[in-house]
């Protein structure tokens, strides 16, 4: 089997563990980009077949939620919150500064593939704010000094 | 050195853990060993305190020694000083509950949050958890939906609506299945305490839901967690388990004939999902569009059935409403705002964290007696309330009483209950911008007036900015915001106006074209 047929089996078979669960689809999904760091093209018309929906209905749903991407991503995701909190205490130079040492914008990938820029609307973390993420540790108080630390 | 093993509480909270508590937790322990001291870690949720995390406490003769913020460089500088034994130190702050702070608080809601260690049930129960199932298992549908009735509590999500009432609707719908379902989708901006429940004492939530789904007859619920809370997610699925295992979910709930199946459903990064109606077509696999109402979701809600949908705040706050009565959570509070009311101070503040009291205090003691003030030292020029569809509070407003009525009377709201302070270096212009450009990325796309007026907001505001008709565009401002006020399906595009009405309201100067 080549490698995308691969993928299409074990898409099958994430689709299928869970589609007897009401709602199933969001589970789904997030199994499928747990696994792959994405949502390929390619599960979409499985996904469909498995659960009995429109390939429309299930393409629907992955492009309405920020979370879900249908390209690969970089080898990390850094978050850097937008949200009011974050922007009282500096967010914006925090971005800016982000944005000039990646020289890349948000929801694109460095030359390198080492990490993606994803703007996200609070980390819940407001009362240390300027706060990042990366892939799922939260940082707080991030000064851009602190962020080169921790993309190091 | 004391020869027993002490007690060290290193949080693992989100916040905690973004400032390093992690490190300081393997710190303790490497310095601990190298020093033959025996101490055994817990790893509890925060406190709140979120300007001393990482805060470390010692359990000395039954009371908790507070230090913080600790870093890993401090670590063996407290073992010199002998924090183990409670001693002076210039991090320490004393006995943790004699902090102000916390001292000035009524923690009913968070009684345990920060206390114990998130995943014993032991230490849930040793606590008082289970107390409020305990006699609602022994109570009928009618009389437990009645008990929260009159506890007064309203729905601490946002919409303030009276919690009983809608039980209510919900145990008179005749239905075969029925569900809870909890709303943990908590986008707001400058909001954590419902991150604090899920992560710090999960076990309440539980037991919250467990007697919402006893009262009216479900046995199935959902919580719905957004997807910027991986720990909060882990946290209360682990929960979830114990309390299986130990009897308090599934069949036969504690030898009684009830049922009460539960669930994560992580979220996908979609602010209107916080939307309950949204949240709802989300949990059944759908785009998170927002429903037309009625039928209320009490009556035709998850899968087309009568469900229970609240915060994760109001339902949390049922267990104590249960085990004390509804006359002591109705005691405190002021007008027809009952309870205690968690708010979150957060952004340039210099004691941000969680402050649960009765509702009462005016907001300019919120902000300068617990939050001592801004972060920057530069004065106070705006607060943002009840998250980011929220007016901007003036300073002369400050004297309002943070209660639901007196804040909705200056055309401010509680929400959720987190405040946002800014400094005067803000530009208020901009904050009235990036309202209109949220309201644009999170519209849904039901309704015109939210999904086409945000994107003419942001480009109306910039043409202002830009110095481009400004007298004419500045009433179209105005009359883009009263048409999505009054036009728009759900609170998004019907609230995202009042921050900006806000700003042109009180910081004029700031919304006009930039020389």
């Amino acid at each position: 089997m080549s490698d995308g047929e691969q993928q299409d089996v074990a898409i099958r078979r994430l689709a299928a563990a869970q589609a007897a669960e009401p709602g199933a689809l969001l589970p789904i999904l997030h199994a499928i980009q747990d696994q792959f760091g994405y949502v390929p093209e390619s599960a979409v018309p499985i996904v469909a077949e498995v659960l009995n929906l429109s390939r429309a209905e299930v393409h629907g749903v992955v492009t309405f939620y920020h979370f879900f991407r249908t390209k690969a991503p970089g080898k990390q995701i850094l978050y850097v919150c937008r949200a009011e909190a974050c922007q009282s205490m500096g967010s914006h130079a925090l971005e800016q500064h982000v944005r000039n040492k990646l020289k890349i914008d948000f929801h694109e990938t460095t030359a390198d593939g080492r990490f993606s820029l994803e703007p996200v609307y609070c980390l819940g973390n407001c009362a240390c704010s300027p706060a990042v993420m990366v892939d799922e540790t939260v940082y707080g108080r991030v000064t851009p000094q602190r962020l080169d630390e921790i993309l190091e | 050195m004391a020869s027993s093993t002490t007690k060290v509480f290193v949080p693992a909270d989100t916040t905690a853990r973004s400032l390093g508590a992690d490190a300081i937790a393997t710190a303790i322990a490497a310095e601990a060993a190298r020093r033959g001291a025996k101490v055994e870690i817990v790893r509890n949720g925060s406190r709140g305190l979120y300007w001393l995390e990482p805060l470390v406490e010692v359990a000395v003769d039954g009371v908790r020694y507070a230090y913080g913020p600790v870093t890993v460089a401090d670590v063996p500088k407290l073992f010199d000083a002998s924090f183990l034994t409670a001693g002076k130190h210039g991090l320490g702050h004393g006995p943790t509950e004699k902090i102000d702070y916390l001292a000035k608080q009524t923690r009913l809601t968070f009684a345990r949050v920060g206390v114990v260690d998130p995943l014993s049930l032991d230490d849930y129960r040793a606590h008082g958890g289970y107390r409020g199932l305990g006699n609602a298992l022994k109570m009928e549908g009618t009389a437990i939906v009645a008990t929260v009735t009159d506890s007064g509590l309203r729905g601490r999500g946002g919409a303030a609506f009276p919690t009983g009432i809608k039980w209510k609707t919900v145990l008179g719908a005749p239905a075969e299945q029925k569900y809870v379902v909890c709303n943990a989708d908590e986008g707001d901006s400058g909001t954590f305490a419902d991150r604090m429940i899920l992560e710090s004492d999960p076990f309440v939530l539980i037991e919250g839901m467990t007697i919402a789904g006893i009262a009216v007859g479900a046995t199935r619920g959902y919580v719905y967690i957004r997807a910027e809370y991986p720990q909060a997610i882990r946290t209360l699925r682990a929960a979830i388990e114990a309390a299986k295992a130990a009897g308090f979910l599934g069949e036969r709930i504690q030898g009684s004939p009830h049922t009460f199946n539960l669930e994560v459903r992580e979220a996908a990064g979609a602010y209107i999902c916080g939307e309950e109606t949204s949240l709802l077509e989300s949990l059944e696999g759908k785009r998170g569009m927002v429903r037309y109402r009625p039928p209320l979701p009490a009556i035709k809600g998850l899968f087309g059935q009568p469900t229970i949908i609240n915060n994760v705040l109001s339902l949390a706050s049922v267990p104590i409403i249960l085990d004390q009565g509804a006359a002591f959570y109705k005691n405190f509070g002021s007008g027809r705002s009952r309870g205690t009311i968690t708010i979150q101070l957060a952004g340039n503040v210099k004691r941000g964290g969680l402050i649960e009291i009765a509702f009462g205090k005016p907001l300019r003691e919120i902000l300068y007696d617990f939050g001592g003030g801004s972060a920057s030292g530069r004065p106070i020029r705006a607060v943002q309330a009840g998250g980011p569809l929220g007016a901007y509070v003036h300073p002369k407003q400050f004297d309002t009483v943070f209660d639901y009525e007196q804040f909705a009377a200056v055309g401010a709201m509680v929400g959720h209950g987190g405040l946002v302070v800014f400094d005067d270096t803000v530009d208020m212009g901009q904050m009235a911008r990036f309202a209109m450009e949220f309201c644009a990325i999170e519209s849904c796309g039901k309704c015109t007036p939210c999904r086409i007026g945000a994107v003419r907001g942001v480009e109306v505001i910039d043409k202002i900015r830009g110095g481009i008709n400004e007298t004419a565009n500045l009433a179209l401002l105005k009359d883009l915001c009263d048409t999505m006020v009054t036009g728009s399906l759900c609170a998004l595009g019907g609230m995202a106006p009042f921050p900006v009405l806000s700003v042109l309201n009180h910081f004029p100067e700031d919304l006009k074209a930039r020389t």
